[in-house]
């Protein structure tokens, strides 16, 4: 056992001396084989979406990085922000429904402005009555109460009517008939300005505190598309969303596509595929080295230093000047733009937007593990352990399984044990993702490709 | 008179009644994260896989008593379980704190690098407890159903609205009540709940007047532990137990133990109550009251309901960023225990 704990520490010694780049080109080869092994021993095309999967989750752990790597903000709401980047693919891609527009518009608009109104004039009460004692909790309330029931009045029936409009097919206000790629600007755009009024309720915040409300109120998010048909069709789904590359079925007709296919002696279908997620592939990688550019020269930059004192040392940033909380609410508005243009791209990917595949576990907790695992600070880490994990979350549940079946193999077929383990194979990846999670904090806590010291 | 009578009826079955249920079950959920925050100073977010955990282990023993036959009837079986499933959460939890946390106490780490391990050992026991149990909906209350029937209810007071209590709710309020009363005559009369509650004040004091932290550390776990299984169990009970739920039930604990003042016990019992009433009383439907009240449609057709039911869950969320918002030390302010 101890030899063996010799050897780990002289593999990391070794690590640590290797030239950076060598290292990252090697972790990066690794990655690059892994995907490779895929390609070759199950299919190229489940490689591929993996690949995708793999550069939306760098995206989105990026935008995480530049909250928590260069700023110390701790943002546990990144599911709502990545809904958000969904929300706007369906709001810009889809046609316009003017039969339910012509049914509630008017209505819902009308309603709106009595909510907007209804806010303001509670937070100028607010303010205004910051020193009459119970008197302020009241009239607050009271306004709260009348504001939303007057809201309600009207909104509820023209959500009714928007809902009634052709209920199996559209019930919902729909887009604006935009094309896809343009939503992923608007996505940004979006999960910024929700950010920007979270950042400016919660970033006065303890850390743990900050983690909390951004976790509550990306649960409200979410509560928000789940159950607001009229804007996003609820739990009845958004699908066939138009997309920015050819159809796989286009594909299949044209004439030179099957030439071509004959000539190399492949399948059309599966052919017709590959070139479709090849074509994604494309687009995000883009996508990705321009965030990437980005945040690299932004961190070099003079702004990128200040981030990092205000991280290290608040005070010390106080004290040279830096308006520590705009600079917080910068960066955290910053990045979450980050996390929902890779929202509208995962969106847009899958072709749908279904509200309830929004989980925690998933798009808030595991893009973390993804940081934390890349090594916090570094941009390329990031981008490795988004590669890493999304890897390994979705690989662990075949190797789990097949590790179960090798090892049980010995009892007889029908052994209850052995079928239960079976059957629940697929929770061993919770665990190996929390266990992986844990180890890299003991006993690596910078991660895979730690910060540079500049 | 009988239409105040009828809408207060109406009120009690489908407010007070299931509030206090929920309330005591997020009251003793608050205790816990409240304890470990005032001890051990983080954000516990695997409190609710603790509780999934220990309520686990008293389903599967609830199932062995059912096989053996041991029954206590009118009560469930589960209660005669409850002491195993508390002993193994309370095992859970010291082996956590020796193999993970401790580490990082010697370290004297951030609050947020203990709330990033606390997630990764959220992950490790939610898969470890899915693992063991799978995902599936189980019911295990296999007790009498109801203390008082809807029906007996309207026999006996003649009112057209029904009042019931399912037993399950009777235990759990019960049960909550006892184990808060004896959690609270620790902290405050024995000699360690005492130390306990000064090494929360000021760990190098208590340090310096001869309190073992270690000792506190253990019984905070222990107590955070014991608290968790029954919390757990007793949401089990009254709902059913589904291990997906109790990842999502974090956040009202959180939300009760905010709201209440983290740190402060008290301010989580009040904390719990606060938050179930409010998601009750945001989300019910009081067109049948101003119905008794008032008479039939004076206030138009409509539910008469401040938010709609689907949004239960998020009026927690919404109360704890108010709060966050106007006053982020909760109601009762301060950390300590």
């Amino acid at each position: 056992m101890s030899f063996l704990f010799e050897k780990y520490y002289q593999i990391r010694l070794g690590l640590k001396r290797l030239p950076d780049l060598l290292r990252n080109s090697l972790l990066a080869a690794i990655m690059a084989c892994l995907l490779a092994i895929v390609g070759f021993s199950q299919s190229w095309n489940l490689a591929f979406s993996l690949l995708n999967m793999c550069l939306i989750s760098a995206i989105m752990a990026l935008g995480v990085n530049i909250q928590w790597g260069y700023a110390g903000l701790f943002n546990a709401g990144i599911m709502g922000f990545a809904a958000l980047g969904g929300l706007a693919a369906v709001l810009i891609s889809v046609d316009p429904v003017k039969a339910a527009w012509a049914a509630g518009g008017q209505g819902l608009l009308f309603g709106f402005s009595i909510g907007v109104l209804t806010i303001y004039s509670v937070r100028f009460v607010w303010k205004r009555l910051s020193y009459s004692g119970s008197k302020r909790y009241s009239i607050t309330i009271l306004i709260l109460v009348v504001g939303l029931a007057t809201m309600r009045f009207f909104t509820d029936p023209a959500t009714l009517a928007i809902e009634a409009v052709d209920a199996a097919k559209s019930g919902y206000l729909g887009g604006l008939g935009m094309p896809i790629m343009f939503s992923w600007i608007v996505g940004g755009l979006l999960a910024a300005g929700v950010a920007w009024v979270i950042g400016k309720i919660s970033l006065g915040l303890r850390s743990d505190y900050l983690a909390i409300a951004t976790l509550g109120i990306s649960e409200i998010i979410i509560y928000f598309l789940k159950f607001e048909d009229w804007l996003t069709r609820g739990v009845k789904n958004v699908n066939g969303l138009p997309r920015p590359v050819p159809y796989e079925i286009n594909l299949q007709n044209e004439a030179w596509f099957q030439q071509v296919t004959s000539t190399l002696d492949v399948s059309v279908v599966d052919a017709s595929s590959l070139i479709v997620k090849a074509c994604y592939t494309g687009i995000f990688l883009a996508v990705l080295l321009a965030v990437i550019w980005f945040s690299e020269t932004a961190l070099r930059a003079p702004w990128g230093r200040m981030m990092r004192a205000i991280r290290d040392n608040e005070i010390a940033a106080t004290a040279m000047g830096k308006n520590v909380q705009k600079q917080h609410l910068q960066v955290f508005v910053l990045g979450s733009a980050v996390i929902g243009i890779a929202g509208a791209m995962l969106v847009t990917l899958d072709g749908q937007f279904t509200p309830t595949s929004y989980q925690p576990l998933r798009f808030t907790f595991l893009i973390w593990v993804m940081v934390i695992i890349g090594g916090s600070g570094n941009n390329w880490g990031a981008v490795l352990g988004g590669f890493v994990i999304w890897f390994f979350w979705i690989e662990a549940e075949p190797v789990g399984l097949w590790l179960i079946t090798f090892l049980t193999s010995g009892m007889e077929p029908t052994n209850w044990l052995r079928l239960h383990l079976i059957q629940n194979a697929a929770h061993t990846r919770l665990i190996t993702m929390g266990l992986v999670l844990l180890l890299t904090l003991r006993f690596a806590p910078r991660g895979l490709i730690p910060e540079a010291k500049r | 008179m009988e239409g105040s009578l009828n809408s207060l009826a109406l009120l009690v079955n489908y407010i007070f009644v299931p509030g206090f249920a929920y309330g005591s079950q997020l009251a003793l959920g608050a205790l816990g994260v409240t304890m470990i925050y005032a001890v051990l100073n983080f954000s516990n977010f695997s409190h609710g896989e603790i509780m999934s955990f220990g309520a686990m282990i008293t389903i599967l023993v609830t199932y062995w008593f059912q096989g053996l036959g041991i029954s206590v009837h009118p009560l469930p079986t589960a209660l005669i379980a409850l002491p195993v499933g508390i002993g193994g959460a309370i095992l859970l939890c010291l082996l956590l704190d020796r193999l993970v946390f401790s580490f990082y106490r010697q370290q004297r780490a951030n609050s947020v690098t203990y709330l990033i391990v606390s997630i990764g050992v959220m992950f490790v026991i939610g898969g470890i407890t899915r693992f063991i149990i799978g995902p599936d909906d189980r019911n295990f209350n296999d007790g009498e159903r109801f203390v008082l029937k809807a029906r007996t209810f309207k026999e006996m007071t003649g009112l057209s609205e029904g009042v019931a209590i399912k037993s399950s709710q009777a235990i759990t309020v019960a049960s909550a009540f006892i184990v808060v009363a004896a959690v609270f005559w620790f902290l405050s009369r024995t000699r360690t709940g005492k130390s306990m509650r000064a090494y929360s004040n000021n760990p190098d004091l208590a340090l310096l007047s001869g309190i073992d932290p270690n000792r506190v550390v253990f019984l905070a776990w222990v107590i955070t532990a014991g608290l968790a299984a029954i919390a757990g169990t007793l949401y089990g009970l009254d709902k059913s137990y589904k291990p997906l739920v109790f990842l999502h039930l974090v956040l009202p604990i959180f939300a009760a133990a905010i709201v209440g003042g983290v740190g402060s016990p008290l301010g989580a019992i009040v904390g719990g109550f606060v938050i179930a009433f409010s998601e009750l009383f945001i989300t019910f439907a009081y067109k049948k009251v101003a119905a008794y009240l008032l008479g039939d449609g004076v206030l138009g057709d409509g539910l008469l309901q401040l938010l709609s039911t689907d949004y239960k869950f998020a009026v927690s969320f919404i109360i704890l960023v108010v709060v966050l918002l106007i006053k982020p030390t909760g109601i009762f302010s301060g950390k300590s225990i």
